[in-house]
C-alpha cells in the first residue's frame, strides 16, 4: 500500500522559548512511537524569546510526514522545516578525552592532526580533542581513538541548515 | 499586542480577573468542585452572580460535563478543580475531550510558586502529567501572564481542531492583585491554524466527484465541531450530488437519518450498506473523519479500489493511516461552503446511469435489513435492547431530545437504532471510550438547555462508575433521565469474550448490582423498572412524564449481541450478521486480529 522504506530526516523546528516546549517536543517522539537519533536545542534570537530544535528521526515517508505534521500543530511552534527534502548542512562538535603513553599517544595525535581534529587540553597521559563535522566524520574519528585510549566523549548533537539563501522564517 | 497593555486595568486579585476573562469570553457556567489550592476563586464566584457554579460530586464528572455542554452548544465548557488529586481525577476526562475534539478550558489550583517542587501538600506536576492529555496546557507563574494565558486557552480551546487546554494556576497569583486587559485581535505568534481551503484542491475534487461512478461521502465529528451550518452545507451538498453518505459514530447527526440518501453509520458495528458502500466505491469524499480504526477495519483491506479526498481541519489527520488522493486542509464549513460552489460551476454533468446503477447495488444490500431483530411481544417476554430503544426513540419523537450514553453494547445500540436529525443531540465517548461519561454528559447537556429531554442510555455496569453525580441532579433539579439497558453483564466484553475467547466469561458479569429504583429513590429521584416487554412502553411514558431525574432500570436479553459486527482485523465486506441472517459467517479471527482492541 504505503512505501515501507525508511529514510533519515533531519528537522529544524522553530519554537516560542518557553518553558516546558522541549518536553513537549520529546513527549511527543516518545508518546507516538517516533525515533529521535539526535536532537539539539538553543536560543537563537537576540531577544532569547525562540529557541531552534533540531531533531534527527527516521521512518517510513508517511511517517516522516506525519512527525512534521504532529509537531507543526504544537502551539508554540512557529515553523517546521524539513532540511533532508534539500541540500542542507549539518555539524556536531565533540570533545574527545584520549587517555595513554608512548606509541598509542603519538598515534592519536596524528590522526587528530588528519581529522583536524584541535588539541584543546592535554597532560602526560592524555589529549582532550575538539572535533567539528559532519555526524559520520565524528563517528569515524571515535572508532579509530578506540583502540588508542578513549575514554569519554561529549557530543553537542547536530545543529543543521539549509544551504543557499533558503531560511527557516 | 503591545498598544493593549496601555488599556490594562489593575485587579484586586488574580481570582478575579479570572473570572472577569471568563465572563469576556462569554462563560456562563462552570463545572467543579473546591479545594484548598482554588479557595480565592471560589470566594470571588461568591461574590458575583454572572457565572453559575454547578457542583459536580467527582472531578472527572466536573470534565465530562463540560463536555456535555460543549457538544450541546458548540461554546467552550469550563471546568474548575483543586490542585494534586483534583486535577488528577479531570486526567480521564482531559484525554476524552483530546481523543473526540471538544473544546474546554480547565483551570485547576497549583501550590504557590514557591512551593512548586516541594512535594508541597496537594501539589501534583499538573501540566507535566496533563501535556499528552490537553491540547494545550500552561502553568502561570506570573500575574503580567495570567489573563493573556485566560484569554489565549480559549482561542486555542475552540479554534483549529477544538480540544482541552488546561491552565494551572499557583495560589499565590490567584491571590496578587493582575492586570486585567480585554482579549485582543491580534493573530497568536506561533498558533495560526488553517481554515480556508486550497481552492486548486477543491477544484480537483469536484472533477473526481463529478466523474465518480460509485462515489460515496463519509461524514464525521469535524463537521459537528463545524457549527450546524456546516451541517447544513452538507445536506445541500449532499443532496446536489444524489451520492450516497454514511456518519461515523462521532458524525451522528451532521445528516439526518430519516433521509433516503443516509445509509447509515459505518464501522465495527456500521450497516452492511455502509460498510460495503465503503469497500466497493471508486471515489470516496472524508469530511473532517479520521479514518479511525473502528471504522477501516483492516487498513489494507480498506476500500481497496477508491481515489480518496480528505478534508479535515488538522493536516495531522491527512495521511496518518490512510493515504489520500486529494487533501483538503480548512474547516468544514468553509471546505463545504467552496464545494458546493464548485460543484455548481464545474459544466462537467455527473455520471447518472452509473449513480443509478449503483444506488440499486447499495438498495440491494439495504434489503438485506442489517439491524434486523425479532421481539415476541407476548406478554411476559424478554425485552430486547433493541427493541428498548426503538420504543425509547419513537416516544422521544417531536420532543427537543439529546442523547448521551456509557460505553458498550448500549452505546452501539443507541447509535444503531436512535435516529438523529440534527446536530449537537448525540454525545458519546467515542475516541477514548469511557465509561462514566454518560451521566456527567447529560448533566452538562441539561443544564445548557434546561427545557430539552436529555437521556442517558446506559449501561448497568458504566453507569456506576459515575453514580455519584446524582447528588449533583437533585441538588440542581436537572431531570436528566438514565435509561440503563440492564444485561448483567459488561455486555460489551461478554460479546467479545463468546466471539474471542472461546465463551469464557471471565470478570464480566455484574455481580452484586444495586437496587436501581432504591438507587434512585435514595438520590431524590424516581426509579422504574421494566422486567418484562409489556412493562416496557408504560415505564418509559411514566419516566418522560416526570419533571425530575429518573432511572429506569430496563431488564434486557442478557445473550443478546451487537450485529453487524467486523471482527478485528478483518475487512469491510467480511462483516459478521446477526442471528436473523443465518448462514452468513463471517471470517475466523487471526492471531493478528485477536491482538488489536
Ligand atoms: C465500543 C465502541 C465502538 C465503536 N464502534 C464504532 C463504529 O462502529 N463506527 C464508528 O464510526 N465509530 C465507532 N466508534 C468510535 C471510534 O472509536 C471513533 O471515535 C470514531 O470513529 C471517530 O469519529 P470521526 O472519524 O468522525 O472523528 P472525530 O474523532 O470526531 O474527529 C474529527 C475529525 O475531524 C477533524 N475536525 C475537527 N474539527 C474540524 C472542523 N471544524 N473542520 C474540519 N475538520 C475538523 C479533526 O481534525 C478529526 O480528524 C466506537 C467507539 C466505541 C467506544
Ligand atoms: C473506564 C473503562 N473501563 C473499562 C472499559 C472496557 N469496557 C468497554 S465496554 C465495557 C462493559 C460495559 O458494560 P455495561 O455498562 O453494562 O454496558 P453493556 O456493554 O452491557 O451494554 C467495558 C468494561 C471502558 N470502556 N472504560
Ligand atoms: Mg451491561
Amino acid at each position: 500500500m504505503s512505501d515501507s522504506t525508511l529514510r533519515s530526516a533531519t528537522i529544524s523546528v522553530l519554537v516560542e522559548n518557553e518553558s516546558g516546549v522541549l518536553a513537549r517536543v520529546i513527549g511527543l517522539f516518545s508518546g507516538r512511537g517516533y525515533n529521535i537519533d539526535n536532537l539539539t536545542v538553543a536560543p537563537v534570537e537576540r531577544d532569547g524569546s525562540k529557541s531552534r530544535i533540531t531533531v534527527v528521526t527516521r521512518g517510513t515517508a508517511m511517517v516522516i510526514e506525519q512527525i512534521k505534521a504532529q509537531l507543526d500543530r504544537l502551539v508554540p511552534v512557529y515553523k517546521v522545516l524539513d532540511l533532508s527534502e534539500g541540500p542542507h548542512l549539518a555539524r556536531e562538535l565533540a570533545l574527545i578525552k584520549v587517555l595513554g603513553t608512548g606509541e598509542k599517544r603519538a598515534e592519536a595525535l596524528r590522526l587528530a592532526d588528519a581529522f583536524r581534529a584541535r588539541v584543546i587540553d592535554a597532560t602526560t597521559e592524555s589529549f582532550t580533542f575538539e572535533l567539528t563535522g559532519a555526524t559520520d566524520k565524528l563517528d569515524a574519528f571515535l572508532e579509530l581513538m578506540r583502540p588508542l585510549g578513549l575514554a569519554e566523549v561529549s557530543r553537542t548533537g547536530v545543529a543543521a541548515i539549509a544551504r543557499g539563501v533558503k531560511t527557516i522564517t | 499586542m503591545d498598544s493593549t497593555i496601555a488599556a490594562s486595568e489593575l485587579m484586586n486579585s488574580g481570582a478575579e480577573a479570572v473570572l472577569r476573562a471568563l465572563k469576556a469570553q462569554g462563560v456562563d457556567v462552570i463545572f467543579g468542585y473546591p479545594g484548598g489550592a482554588v479557595l480565592p476563586l471560589y470566594d470571588a464566584l461568591f461574590k458575583q452572580n454572572e457565572i453559575r457554579h454547578i457542583l459536580v460530586r467527582h472531578e472527572q464528572a466536573a470534565v465530562h460535563a463540560a463536555e456535555g455542554y460543549a457538544r450541546s452548544t458548540g461554546k467552550v465548557g469550563v471546568v474548575l478543580v483543586t490542585s494534586g488529586p483534583g486535577a488528577t481525577n479531570a486526567v480521564t476526562g482531559l484525554v476524552d475531550a483530546l481523543m473526540d475534539s471538544i473544546p474546554l478550558v480547565c483551570l485547576s489550583g497549583q501550590v504557590p510558586t514557591h512551593l512548586i517542587g516541594n512535594d508541597a501538600f496537594q501539589e501534583a506536576d499538573t501540566t507535566g502529567i496533563t501535556r499528552p492529555a490537553t491540547k494545550h496546557n500552561y502553568l502561570v507563574k506570573k500575574s503580567e501572564d495570567l489573563v493573556r494565558v485566560m484569554h489565549e486557552a480559549f482561542l486555542v480551546a475552540r479554534t483549529g481542531r477544538p480540544g482541552p487546554v488546561l491552565i494551572d494556576l499557583p495560589k499565590d497569583i490567584l491571590i496578587a492583585p493582575a492586570p486585567y486587559r480585554e482579549p485582543s485581535n491580534a493573530p497568536h505568534r506561533s498558533y495560526r491554524p488553517r481554515t480556508e481551503p486550497d481552492p486548486r484542491r477543491i477544484e480537483e475534487a469536484v472533477a473526481m466527484l463529478k466523474r465518480a461512478e460509485r462515489p460515496v461521502i463519509y461524514a464525521g465529528g469535524g463537521v459537528i465541531n463545524a457549527g450546524p451550518e456546516a451541517s447544513r452545507l452538507l445536506v445541500e451538498f449532499t443532496r446536489l450530488t444524489g451520492f450516497p453518505i454514511t456518519n461515523t459514530l462521532m458524525g451522528l447527526g451532521a445528516y439526518p437519518a430519516s433521509d433516503p440518501l443516509f445509509v447509515g453509520m459505518l464501522g465495527m458495528h456500521g450497516t452492511y450498506e455502509a460498510n460495503l458502500a465503503m469497500h466497493g466505491c471508486d471515489v470516496m469524499l472524508n469530511i473532517g473523519a479520521r479514518f479511525d480504526d473502528r471504522v477501516t477495519g483492516r487498513l489494507n483491506a480498506f476500500s481497496p479500489n477508491s481515489k480518496k479526498i480528505h478534508a479535515d481541519i488538522d493536516p495531522a489527520s491527512i495521511n496518518k493511516s490512510v493515504m489520500v488522493d486529494v487533501a483538503i486542509v480548512g474547516d468544514a464549513l468553509a471546505t463545504l461552503k467552496a464545494l458546493i460552489a464548485a460543484w455548481k460551476q464545474d459544466t462537467a454533468q455527473p455520471n447518472r446511469t452509473a449513480l443509478t446503477k449503483w444506488w440499486g447495488q447499495i438498495d440491494a444490500w439495504r434489503a438485506k435489513d442489517s439491524l434486523r431483530f425479532t421481539q415476541n411481544r407476548d406478554p411476559g417476554s424478554i425485552i430486547k435492547p433493541q427493541y428498548a430503544i426503538e420504543q425509547l426513540y419513537k416516544a422521544t419523537r417531536g420532543r427537543e431530545t439529546f442523547i448521551t450514553t456509557e460505553v458498550g453494547q448500549h452505546q452501539m445500540w443507541a447509535a444503531q437504532y436512535f435516529r438523529f436529525e440534527k446536530p449537537n443531540r448525540w454525545m458519546t465517548s467515542g475516541g477514548l471510550g469511557t465509561m462514566g461519561y454518560g451521566l456527567p454528559a447529560a448533566m452538562g447537556a441539561q443544564v445548557a438547555h434546561p427545557d430539552a429531554l436529555v437521556i442517558d442510555i446506559a449501561g448497568e455496569a458504566s453507569i456506576l462508575m459515575n453514580i455519584q453525580e446524582m447528588g449533583t441532579l437533585a441538588q440542581y433539579r436537572l431531570p436528566v433521565k438514565i435509561f440503563i439497558l440492564n444485561n448483567q453483564y459488561m455486555g460489551m466484553v461478554r460479546q467479545w469474550q463468546e466471539l474471542l475467547h472461546g465463551s469464557r466469561y471471565s470478570s464480566s458479569y455484574s455481580e452484586a448490582l444495586p437496587d436501581f429504583v432504591k438507587l434512585a429513590e435514595s438520590f431524590h429521584a424516581v426509579g422504574l423498572r421494566a422486567e418484562k416487554v409489556d412493562d416496557l412502553d408504560k415505564v418509559i411514558a411514566e419516566m418522560l412524564a416526570v419533571d425530575r431525574p429518573v432511572i429506569a432500570d430496563i431488564c434486557v436479553d442478557q445473550k443478546e449481541n451487537v450485529f453487524p459486527m467486523i471482527p478485528s482485523g478483518a475487512a469491510h465486506n467480511e462483516m459478521l450478521l446477526g442471528p436473523e441472517h443465518k448462514g452468513t459467517s463471517g471470517p475466523a479471527v487471526t492471531n493478528e486480529g485477536m491482538a488489536l482492541v
